[in-house]
């Protein structure tokens, strides 16, 4: 298997140095197919909400296909993660054997600059098909596995786990931002990690308590 | 320059009748509809013709005239039929052939009759072969459809008008020549223009003050200062190609070479012309007569004969060769132009490769159907479910921006789904709820947020939309259907948020 290599004049710039450190070449591996799993609908949600947050800076330069069977996702929201939601093509399918075909075509087409695939199942054989089309075509590949019977091992480059968090709203009555708890649990040739990280205006920010503390409020609410 | 010839049938329908009954070739008879109570004469045949008896007049007159005369039933949807298959007929002498109701043809001839030795002769082939047929024709050739149609109809000179011959052609004949309302044709006659040499001088101002700008435009036409459009009966050079094999062809092998040889062809051409198909058939004639046909359509015009190639490749197996196929023919119908404006969406991609996106489309939506590719546009309303709309092309743009002034669900579910809450106090958001069985106490909330029923679509209770984050930090979407006022109100949870 091939090493991830950078995709020349691309860089995902996630704003979270202390993320990137964990990937190889201290930066988010593009050109490969990276696979999130979630469990119970609130974090298929959150999941989805990272993933969009995640790839606005690459889908204003591409292409961007949505392929899933039974999506939930409503384009609306996507703006809050600075997606312009007219520029993600769907696709709907309801077979599992369709669904990886459409995913692994898009993969293979370098004019797509990422594709998004839900799915639950995905065995190793399939997920190595996935990611020798993106070492030919460079394309970025998100897997999101909802609910899958047992969590295999795949040829995916990285495997997260994205859970919300309680938000802070500071005193202000109603919620706040979104806020996560991103678990890098695995990832090839990097350290694993986990983060608690927020999204306001589909920008990441860290949650660092210390800032934050009773005091720092207090002063707020006067302020 | 473009010549025109105007084939006039003088009894198209009465020929025909002669045809199939050839006893009737010498006897007086018309063919007579009812109207207004009264059988009125529709067709008469040439004999007919020659005692007085025409077209318009009562069959109860003309028997006055001629007692023997035979009455036989008119058949009107006759003309158009006969006609359209004769012009199919002289598609032999060109490939442009237009109906003329009610009783000629027009033929674009321009750049054919060499091909026959010149135009004489020509004409001459035209009239044997439709006398030949049992047809009372007359032909004329001229520059423009007007000019032929007069002189097919009331020309004694020559039936060829050379070159830029409109006016010296047109100056003896009758206004009637010229394709004109009865009503114009009288009010000429009154004033005593029997030829059109009499008005063609005058001023254009006088003219359209008296007979209006019908008169102006077929005098134009006929002169070839105005252009006249035709119908052809085939579209101008369908974008077919076909491919006779040399022994029946039995194997998926075969079918594909033959189908990229006649892609490569049609690619070629589409190319010459800058232009792209939609759809294309492929058609397989086989020896037993039966045709075996898959056909393939593309979201943008393409010309691509891999890409093209690869929509037939999955249905190449549906064909069954049976004995064996003889020919094999490619059609695309409908054809559009490729044009550099059609890029210029997909130009947001890194090398601006729009086409190759439009052809994974393709692929997706031949294997998998078209109404598996969804794109959304905002829409204007406020009910959640029809905020957006689908777009109809992936070339559609938003009319309107999409709303980001109130927090929208990342996940929407289908359908709302009822949960079970309990509230502080009505207006107020749930302290908790149950959902599929599980509690969620409810730590921050925000709202409400009403969203009324818009009552131009759909009757019901309006929705009070609250977001709730439980204990756990997940957050969802809930509303209350109606008031506490109006009795128990059901809670719903709609999404969830991020």
């Amino acid at each position: 298997m091939q090493r991830p290599k950078k995709v020349s004049g691309l860089r995902l710039n996630t704003g979270l140095w202390e993320m990137e450190k964990a990937f190889p070449g201290q930066a988010f591996p593009l050109g490969a197919v990276h696979e999130f799993i979630s469990h119970a609908k609130e974090d298929a949600a959150a999941t989805n909400g990272f993933i969009a947050a995640l790839i606005s800076q690459l889908v204003n330069k591409g292409t961007t296909l949505w392929v899933s069977n039974k999506r939930t996702i409503f384009p609306p929201a996507l703006n809050a993660f600075g997606i312009e939601p007219e520029r993600i093509i769907f696709i709907d399918l309801w077979r599992q054997k369709d669904v990886l075909w459409a995913i692994e075509e898009a993969l293979k087409c370098d004019a797509v600059s990422t594709v998004i695939g839900e799915l639950s199942e995905l065995s190793f054989t399939e997920s190595r098909r996935l990611q020798l089309a993106v070492e030919q075509s460079r394309v970025t590949g998100f897997i999101h596995r909802y609910n899958p019977k047992i969590e295999n091992v795949t040829a995916c480059v990285s495997r997260w786990n994205i859970k919300p968090i309680i938000s802070e709203t500071y005193g202000i009555p109603g919620t706040g931002f979104p806020r996560w708890n991103v678990q890098l649990l695995k990832v090839r040739n990097g350290k694993p990690g986990s983060w608690q990280i927020e999204c306001s205006a589909g920008q990441f920010r860290y949650i660092n308590r210390q800032a934050f503390t009773d005091t720092e409020i207090q002063k707020r609410k006067a302020g | 320059m473009r010549r025109y010839i105007a084939i006039w049938f003088r009894h198209l329908k009465t020929d025909w009748m002669i045809r199939r009954q050839p006893e009737l070739k010498d006897i007086p008879f018309v063919m007579a509809a009812p109207e207004h109570g009264r059988m009125v004469i529709k067709a008469a045949n040439a004999a007919a013709q020659e005692k007085g008896i025409d077209v318009n007049m009562v069959v109860a007159d003309c028997r006055a005239i001629l007692p023997t005369l035979q009455v036989l039933d008119d058949k009107p949807e006759l003309t158009e039929k006969l006609l359209n298959a004769l012009a199919e007929w002289c598609l032999r002498y060109t490939p442009v052939v237009a109906v003329d109701i009610p009783d000629g043809l027009i033929l674009d001839v321009s750049g054919c009759p060499h091909l026959w030795g010149g135009e004489p002769s020509y004409l001459k082939d035209i009239i044997a072969k439709l006398s030949g047929f049992g047809y009372d024709v007359r032909v004329a050739i001229a520059d423009t459809i007007g000019t032929a149609w007069a002189v097919s109809r009331y020309g004694k000179v020559s039936q060829i008008v050379e070159r830029y011959g409109q006016l010296e052609a047109l100056h003896p004949l009758p206004p009637a020549a010229l394709r004109l309302d009865t009503s114009v044709l009288e009010r000429l006659n009154k004033l005593g223009l029997y030829q059109i040499k009499d008005f063609i001088k005058m001023p254009r101002k006088a003219l359209r003050r008296r007979f209006g700008d019908v008169l102006l435009k077929r005098l134009d036409q006929a002169l070839g200062q105005e252009y006249e459009a035709i119908h052809p009966i085939q579209p101008i050079e369908p974008y077919q190609e076909r491919l006779p094999s040399l022994e029946p062809i039995r194997t998926a092998t075969g079918i594909e070479i033959a189908l990229k040889q006649l892609l490569e062809k049609l690619c070629l051409r589409l190319a010459k012309e800058e232009k792209g198909l939609r759809k294309c058939v492929f058609k397989c004639y086989r020896i037993d007569g039966a045709v075996k046909q898959i056909e393939t359509g593309t979201s943008r015009p393409s010309r691509n004969a891999n890409h093209l190639f690869k929509l037939f490749e999955q249905k190449i197996a549906t064909i069954e060769p049976a004995l064996g196929i003889e020919v094999f023919t490619i059609d695309a119908p409908v054809v559009e132009d490729i044009s550099a404006v059609q890029d210029a969406l997909w130009n947001f991609s890194e090398g601006g490769n729009g086409t190759a996106i439009g052809e994974l489309l393709d692929r997706i939506a031949g294997k998998l159907g078209m109404n598996s590719i969804h794109r959304y546009l905002p829409d204007e309303h406020y009910w959640p479910e029809r905020s957006v709309k689908l777009a109809t092309s992936l070339l559609e743009q938003p009319l309107i921006s999409w709303r980001t002034d109130l927090p929208r669900p990342v996940h929407l579910l289908p359908a709302p789904e009822i949960i079970e809450v309990t509230v502080p106090m009505p207006d107020y958001p749930p302290m908790l709820f149950r959902y599929k069985g599980e509690l969620h106490n409810v730590s921050k909330a925000d709202g409400p947020e009403r969203i009324e029923q818009e009552w131009w679509l759909q009757h019901g209770l309006y929705r009070d939309y609250y977001c709730i984050e439980d204990e756990k930090g997940a957050r969802y979407w809930v509303f209350r259907s109606g008031s506490y006022k109006q009795g128990d109100p059901q809670w719903f949870i709609h999404g969830f948020f991020a």
